[in-house]
This record gives structure tokens, C-alpha cells and sequence, in this order.
């Protein structure tokens, strides 16, 4: 992947990143956030990825965060003026991230992560060889990603479904009572 | 020569079985059985005391008869084995305390026949004698002291009898208290010795062992216990500092003002340095010190006792008086004088006793002598038994308390002790005056009893007056065994004894004649003054009272002593008690701690809540820190 | 030619940024997206690492990290909604029950 590619997509996440974090509307926050997933995805097929990479593009940027603009609709905010966070904990918590920012430079900086690439096998990134390694070595790992789906369609459904009225009162009640314990 | 006699341990069997008796089922079968049980296992012992010391008649001079019971205790080389022994020394004792004891029972089934509690005063009367047979019987310094604390234990129960009434429970209270002060003295005094013979190898507070290897002490080691143990037995025995008990502990029934405090218990502090003599005789500061307390106190009592108006009162401390004598006797080495002492006035004593209880009980209550007078005529037996015995106490020649007051007197002034001597002739007048203004004001004279009181005066049931009579008969001739030398079979008493506590060396010669001469006259001129005073001239008291009013009032305050002694130790003791231990150390150091330990966890707790807001952002916040320390540590092994 | 040690350095910084995102930002549905971030910067650190190594199992593993991120979005924004239900907030000032 040239150099030049690699700083243009760089400058672009990062960019993009930024702007999830300080737009002021939410639906802006998401359309920079698919940006900078889309950029991370252009990443990966440079880097040989190419069906991560697509994976990426489709299922990251294309469904999760079209889940995100669904909600977001359906919750139907007003627009919030004012500030996006109280300023002491956006210090805060600049200080804290330049900290972890700095110790992970302390990582990258020696010279031994200059190494040359290794040579990539015929077929690297291919759906073939994805699924060799995802079947053979990741298989348990695959089988409980299967069942974590499961219980998490099943978790998200009885979150989000609109509850009867004598559950209502009963959750009122838990809550009152919890309110009242704090 | 020495033979074993396993019947001795029926001495302590029965008192014993009459305590479980009267304790557990004396409730349920009732005041008749009590009443046989009680005195019955006395009498038991009582004859089982008497073959065991005609036994020691029989056999040669230094006999004794001995027990084995069991090893009690064992620590490394130190060891205790229990035995009983009798020989010449404690066989008297013991002849005493079951004797004396077993009439006092006697008197007692008529003296508290009107008292519900008949089954809880005979447990504690068989258990103080138990205690005390166990002190007298005792072949061990060790066993002694159980029985020393048992006694002390009793006399407590015994005072206390109606503790419902809190005055007579401070007073038992007091009694034990004071006489815990004294033990404390008794157990160094036995940890000194133990430690002096230790030192040489020698593990054993058997008493003939300790005798055996008397050599081992030095001076100082001897007088330093000598001094200890004899703490003991001022407590005990109430001598001065700590007699102040025994006139307060006369709240409790008579028969145990008797008993205890007249016969047995408080004699017991004279048998233990009758039995430790070997270790006396190598401390004649000891010796002098036990004298001249002794004197001191026997001269000091009776200048109390001339003016109380309670009958009980003027007996006890007439008790302290004549203990003082005891100690005198033993204090200037005559040894044996002092047991005699001990045993006539055990006779006596309890006789004095028991008739002020007859003369009380008659009296419906009533303890004042104020209140009595011309009684001689409703209660006859207890007249005549009385005056018997006042006529021994006063060492009315002939009667039993003259040979062994005399006997006393002249070991006193023979010793040296010249000044003793004087103070202990004076007393004998001092005697002679309050105890005849005793006789005088209770039994003769114009009668000054209440009119209530009047038709309820009766003579005492035979239960209570046979031991009066073989009291009064034992005071009359129970000093004949005593007789001075030269006279009949003379000083048999002391040459029974010499062989267990020695002979009586004189320093100083002198006539025993005319010592006796001057003590008796000076008894004869109290009595008269007594006769004067009571009978003569009644009105003569109260003028002189009027007239030497500071000296009559500091002396019917028995010279305010308690009070001294509640200003410089009792509320110190209770102002350290309270402020700096209760309050400074306990409820401020130690609670505080402790509550404060607990305070500062929850304080802390309150202020280390409020990390946890609620706020998932914060959180996240300490979450960051963890992964940049997690992080850090990484970088750390990197970079190493 | 791409050092391995820049694009370790883009997954750093698009690491932070999310971390600063979510310390800071008010609203939770975009202190949910700040997750997100974090999430594909390490995904970038795997595959970039796993080419690296000339191994496919960076790719595998960004493979399950795609499908559990997807599973916790769903049930996330179902909690987002059940909450917004019953307290008409998405302020997480106000949503401050996970305590004492």
C-alpha cells in the first residue's frame, strides 16, 4: 500500500474520529463515525484484509450503524444546546488520554518494529483462507459466538419491547422502592 | 515416734457430708432433720478428735499421727501432698475447734429456731468448721492456707447471714475485704519461704521438713517471712492494723460471734506462728515486732471496750484484747503460753459469747446494756455460766484464764519485754473493769428494761444452756493443765507441747510469784472500780463521761480508726478506681479504641462512598487509570 | 513502504480519541459511538499486527470482535430504549442508579 494512500486514510479516520466525539447532534456523530469506519475498512483491504475488510463496510457501517440511526430517530431527541460535557471532566479527560496516548508511543518508537514485512501467502485475505483458520483452530470459539448471538437477540427483544401496564406498575414499584433504599 | 491413723480423715469426712447434707437436702426434710444432722457430725468429729489425741497420750513424748491424702499439685520440682497430722500442737487445736464447735451447734438448733433459714446457717456453720479443721489438721504450709481462706470465706458467709439487710452485708464485705489484705501478706510470706528453700534444693512446705531444714534460712530470709505471715494473721487474727472487722462483724448471729470470732477462726493466725516457731526463733526482730503489736493491741482494744454500750460490742473487743495477749505469749517465745491462752479462752470466750446471745435472746433482740440490768433473777443458768466466765477472763485466781494469763505475763516480762509486760498488767485491770461492768450493768443493779421487753424475759431452752454449763465448767477448771511448776503435776501443758513448739528460754529472771502478785491486784482494783462505779455510785459513769467528754467521745468512737482509715485508703482508693481507671483508662482509652476503631471504619466508609456516584463516567475515568497503570507496567518490562 | 509502527500509532490515536469521546460527552447514545471507536481501533491493531506476522489470525479474531460488537450494540440500544422509556432521559448525568 503506498505511503501516500496510508497518510490520506490516516488524516481521514482521525479527522472523522474528532468529529464523532465533538459534533453537538448525535445523527452528525454517526455519519462521522461510518466515515471513519469506512476509512479503517480501506485500511484493511491495504493491508491485505480483504474480506475483513468488506465485512467492515457491510456489516459494521452498513447494519450496526444503521441500528444506531434507527434508534436515534425513534428516540427522537430534541437538539441540546449548550455545552456537550462538563469541561472539568473533558480535561480530565484529555490529561488521562495524553497519558495513555504517550505510553503506547513509548511502544511503537523502538527499532525492532521496523522489521520487514513478511511475505503474504498466495490466497492471504481470502475467504478461503479466513475460513480455513476460523474452522479449524477458532471452531469452540465460533460455536459460543453462535449461542452469544442468540442470547443477545433474545436479550435485545425483551429489553425493547413495549411492556403491558401491569408490568409497568410492578417495574414502578421496583424502582420507587430502589429509589427509596438510595 | 510417728503412726499412721487413716481415722483422721473422718474429722473432715463428717462436717463435710454435714455441709452436702444441709445444703442439698436439708430444705426438703425439714428444720428437725437440720437440727440432728448439724450438730450430730460435730459431735462425730469430736470423737473421733478425742481417740486420735488419747492416741497421742498414750504414745511417747513427739508422737504424732499422720494421713497421707493425696498429691495436689506438681510444677517441676515444686509439689504439694495433701495430709492430715495430728501431734501434740494441732491435737489440742483440733480437741478445741470439734469441742467447742460441737456445743456451739448445740446452742445454735435453740438460738435460731425462730429463723426460716436454718438449712443455709448450718451448711455454713459445718463448712467453716470443714475449713477450719482442714487449717489445724494440715501437714502442709500450702494446705494451711486453703483452709485459711476458707475460714475467711465462712466468716463472711456467716456475718452476712441476713444479707438483706445491706448494712450487715457491707460488713461481711468489709471482713472478708480486709481479711484479704492480710492473706495477701500470708502468700508472700509462703513465697518466701518457698523461694529461701528453693534456693538450697529444697521443694517442700511440709511442715516437718521445713523444720527439718530450719539451717537454710538467714536472718533477713526469716524475718522477711516471719514479718509476711504474720500480715496474715493481724488480719486474721484482728490485731492492729487490721482488726477493724471483728467488731462489725458482731451483726451476725451470736453463736457465730462465738464460734468464729471468739473460739476458733480468730485464733488461728496464733497456731500458724505456734506452728512456724522453728522459723520465729531465727528472727527475734519478727518476734519482738509479733510482741509488741500484741501488746499494743490487747492494751488499745480494752480502752475501747470500757465504755461501749453494746454487750456484743464489749466482747469484741474485749476478743481483740485477749488476742493481743495470744501474740504477747508467742512473741516473746513462750510458745506454749499462748495456745494455753488460746484454749482458755476459746472456753471462756465462746461461754461470754453464747450467754450475751442467751441474755439477747431473753431480751427479745435487745443488745443495749442500758436497757438491761437486775437480769439475774429471770435467767439464772445464764448468770451464773456468765459470771464464771467473767471471773476468767478476768484471771480471777484459781478459774482457767488466770493460769494462763499469768503464764503470759511472765514469759512477757522473762523475755524482756519489761515494758510489754507493764502495758499487759494494766490491761488485765482494764479487764477486770469492763468486763465486771459488763456483769454489772446486764445482771444486777436497778432494772432498766423496756416495759415491752419486760414480759417476754425467759431463761434459754436446755438446748442452749447445757452448753453454757459445760463451758462454765471448762472455764472454771480448764487451766489446771497449766499449773505454774513446782505445784501438783505442774506445767503439764507446756511440757505436752514442748516437743512440737520448744522450750521457753528466759533472759530475765524473776519471780513468778510476784509477777502474778501485781497482775492479780491489778485485775482485783478494776473489779472494784467496776463495783464502785455500777453499783456503788451509778451516777458516777456519767459525770465522768460529762467531764472528760473529748476522752469519752474519742474513745466510744473506738478513735475514729475506720473513719482514718476510709479518709487515706478507701477513697483514694475509690477516686483511682473510678476517675483514672474507669473513666481515664477504661471508658476513655479502651472503649475509645475499640468504638473508635469502629467510628473511623465508618467514616472512612462515608468518605470513600462518595467515589462511587453513580456517574458511569467516572468510572470509566478510574478504569482508564487502571489500564494506563496496566499499560505502564508493560512499558516497564519493555523498556528493562 | 507502510511501518507497522504508524498504523500502531493510528489505532493508538483513534483509541484515545474514543476514550476522550466517552469521558466527555454528555449523551449516551454518543458515548455508545465512542465504544465503537475503540473497538475498531483495536480491530485496526489485530489485522495490522496479524499481516504483519503473515498469519490469518488477526483476521479471525477481528472477525468475532465485528460479530460480538454487533450482538452488544443490539442489546445496548435496547437498554438505551427501555430507558429512555421510563425516564424520557438519554442525559447520563441524570442516569445515576449504579451506586450505593
Amino acid at each position: 500500500m503506498p505511503p501516500i494512500l496510508f497518510w490520506f486514510l490516516a488524516t481521514l479516520s482521525v479527522v472523522s474520529a474528532l468529529g464523532v466525539v465533538l459534533q453537538r447532534n448525535p445523527v452528525h456523530c454517526l455519519l462521522a463515525l461510518v466515515l471513519t469506519l469506512l476509512a479503517i475498512a480501506v485500511l484493511f483491504i491495504g493491508q491485505g484484509a480483504v474480506v475483513v475488510g468488506f465485512l467492515q463496510a457491510i456489516v459494521y457501517a452498513g447494519a450496526i450503524m444503521v441500528l444506531f440511526l434507527f434508534v436515534i430517530w425513534l428516540l427522537n431527541l430534541p437538539v441540546v444546546t449548550g455545552s456537550t460535557g462538563r469541561l472539568a471532566a473533558k480535561l480530565l479527560g484529555a490529561v488521562g488520554v495524553a497519558a495513555l496516548l504517550a505510553e503506547l508511543e513509548v511502544f511503537w518508537v523502538p527499532s525492532h518494529l521496523q522489521v520487514k514485512a513478511a511475505q503474504h501467502a498466495a490466497g492471504y485475505g481470502a475467504i478461503d483462507a479466513l475460513s480455513q483458520t476460523l474452522f479449524s483452530e477458532y471452531l469452540i470459539a465460533f460455536e459460543v459466538t453462535s449461542v452469544l448471538l442468540l442470547v443477545a437477540v433474545v436479550g435485545a427483544v425483551a429489553l425493547a419491547r413495549r411492556t403491558t401496564d401491569a408490568e409497568v406498575q410492578s417495574q414502578a414499584g421496583n424502582s420507587s422502592r430502589t429509589e427509596k433504599a438510595a | 515416734m510417728n503412726v499412721e491413723f487413716a481415722a483422721l480423715s473422718l474429722i473432715l469426712v463428717f462436717p463435710a457430708l454435714g455441709v452436702l447434707f444441709n445444703l442439698f437436702l436439708g430444705p426438703r426434710l425439714g428444720r428437725s432433720a437440720v437440727n440432728v444432722v448439724g450438730p450430730g457430725v460435730m459431735f462425730v468429729a469430736f470423737a473421733v478428735a478425742t481417740w486420735a489425741f488419747l492416741s497421742i497420750l498414750a504414745m511417747p513424748a513427739g508422737s504424732a499421727l499422720y494421713c497421707p491424702l493425696w498429691r495436689w499439685l506438681e510444677a517441676g520440682k515444686f509439689h504439694v501432698e495433701l495430709g492430715l497430722r495430728v501431734d501434740a500442737l494441732s491435737g489440742v487445736m483440733v480437741m478445741i475447734v470439734t469441742g467447742v464447735g460441737a456445743f456451739i451447734h448445740l446452742y445454735s438448733v435453740g438460738y435460731m429456731a425462730h429463723d426460716e433459714d436454718y438449712a443455709r446457717f448450718f451448711t455454713y456453720l459445718n463448712l467453716f468448721a470443714f475449713s477450719m479443721l482442714i487449717l489445724v489438721l494440715a501437714d502442709n504450709l500450702v494446705m494451711m492456707f486453703v483452709g485459711w481462706e476458707g475460714v475467711g470465706l465462712c466468716s463472711y458467709l456467716l456475718i452476712a447471714f441476713w444479707y438483706t439487710n445491706p448494712e450487715f452485708a457491707y460488713n461481711g464485705r468489709k471482713a472478708f475485704i480486709v481479711n484479704r489484705i492480710g492473706d495477701a501478706g500470708f502468700l508472700l510470706g509462703i513465697f518466701t519461704i518457698l523461694a529461701t528453700l528453693a534456693h538450697h534444693g529444697v521443694w517442700s512446705l511440709n511442715f516437718v521438713e521445713m523444720q527439718a531444714h530450719a539451717d537454710m534460712f538467714d536472718v533477713t530470709a526469716a524475718t522477711a517471712a516471719g514479718l509476711l505471715l504474720f500480715l496474715g494473721a493481724t488480719g486474721k487474727s484482728a490485731q492492729i492494723p487490721l482488726y477493724v472487722w471483728l467488731p462489725d462483724a458482731m451483726v451476725g448471729p451470736t453463736p457465730v460471734s462465738a464460734l468464729i470470732h471468739a473460739a476458733t477462726m480468730v485464733t488461728a493466725g496464733v497456731y500458724m506462728i505456734a506452728r512456724m516457731n522453728f522459723l520465729y526463733v531465727l528472727a527475734p526482730d519478727a518476734m519482738a515486732v509479733v510482741a509488741t503489736i500484741g501488746g499494743l493491741t490487747a492494751f488499745f482494744a480494752g480502752t475501747i471496750a470500757i465504755v461501749q454500750p453494746d454487750i456484743k460490742k464489749v466482747l469484741a473487743y474485749s476478743t481483740i484484747s485477749q488476742l493481743g495477749y495470744m501474740f504477747l505469749g508467742v512473741g516473746s517465745g513462750f510458745f506454749a503460753a499462748g495456745i494455753f491462752h488460746v484454749m482458755t479462752h476459746a472456753f471462756f470466750k465462746g461461754l461470754l459469747f453464747l450467754c450475751a446471745g442467751s441474755v439477747i435472746h431473753g431480751m427479745g433482740g435487745e443488745q443495749d446494756m442500758n436497757k438491761m440490768g437486775a437480769l439475774r433473777h429471770k435467767m439464772p443458768i445464764t448468770f451464773w455460766t456468765m459470771l464464771i466466765a467473767t471471773l476468767a477472763i478476768s484471771a480471777v485466781p484459781g478459774f482457767s484464764g488466770y493460769f494462763s494469763k499469768d503464764l503470759i505475763l511472765e514469759g512477757a516480762y522473762e523475755s524482756g519485754h519489761f515494758w510489754l509486760w507493764l502495758l499487759g498488767a494494766i490491761t488485765a485491770g482494764i479487764t477486770g473493769f469492763y468486763m465486771f461492768r459488763l456483769i454489772f450493768m446486764t445482771f444486777f443493779g436497778e432494772s432498766r428494761v423496756e416495759p415491752d421487753k419486760m414480759h417476754h424475759l425467759h431463761e434459754s431452752p436446755p438446748v442452749m444452756t447445757i452448753p453454757l454449763i459445760v463451758l462454765a465448767v471448762l472455764s472454771a477448771i480448764g487451766g489446771y493443765v497449766g499449773l505454774p511448776e513446782g505445784l501438783l503435776w505442774g506445767d503439764a501443758f507446756a511440757k505436752f507441747l514442748s516437743p512440737v513448739v520448744g522450750n521457753f528460754k528466759p533472759a530475765v529472771e524473776a519471780s513468778p510469784a510476784m509477777l502474778s502478785l501485781v497482775a492479780t491486784s491489778l485485775g482485783m482494783l478494776g473489779i472494784l472500780l467496776a463495783y464502785i462505779f455500777y453499783l456503788r455510785m451509778p451516777g458516777l459513769p456519767m459525770i465522768l463521761a460529762w467531764r472528760l467528754k473529748g476522752l469519752y467521745e474519742l474513745l466510744l468512737e473506738k478513735y475514729r480508726i475506720d473513719e482514718l482509715y476510709n479518709l487515706l485508703i478507701t477513697r483514694p482508693l475509690f477516686f483511682i478506681s473510678d476517675y483514672i481507671l474507669n473513666r481515664g483508662i477504661d471508658q476513655t482509652l479502651i472503649d475509645g479504641t475499640a468504638n473508635g476503631a469502629g467510628l473511623a471504619v465508618e467514616s472512612s466508609g462515608e468518605v470513600a462512598r462518595r467515589a462511587e456516584d453513580g456517574n458511569v463516567q467516572h468510572y470509566a475515568f478510574v478504569y482508564l487509570l487502571g489500564v494506563i497503570a496496566i499499560v505502564g507496567y508493560y512499558l516497564y518490562l519493555v523498556v528493562k | 513502504m507502510v511501518q507497522l509502527s504508524w498504523l500502531m500509532e493510528l489505532s493508538a490515536a483513534i483509541f484515545a480519541i474514543g476514550v476522550a469521546g466517552f469521558l466527555s460527552r454528555r449523551n449516551i447514545l454518543v458515548m455508545f459511538m465512542s465504544i465503537e471507536l475503540m473497538l475498531n481501533a483495536v480491530n485496526l491493531a489485530f489485522v495490522s499486527l496479524g499481516s504483519r506476522m503473515g498469519t490469518m489470525d488477526g483476521q479471525v479474531i477481528v472477525f468475532f470482535v465485528m460479530t460480538v460488537a454487533a450482538a452488544e450494540a443490539a442489546v445496548g440500544l435496547a437498554i438505551i430504549i427501555s430507558i429512555f422509556r421510563n425516564r424520557e432521559t438519554v442525559n447520563a448525568d441524570d442516569l445515576t442508579l449504579l451506586k450505593w
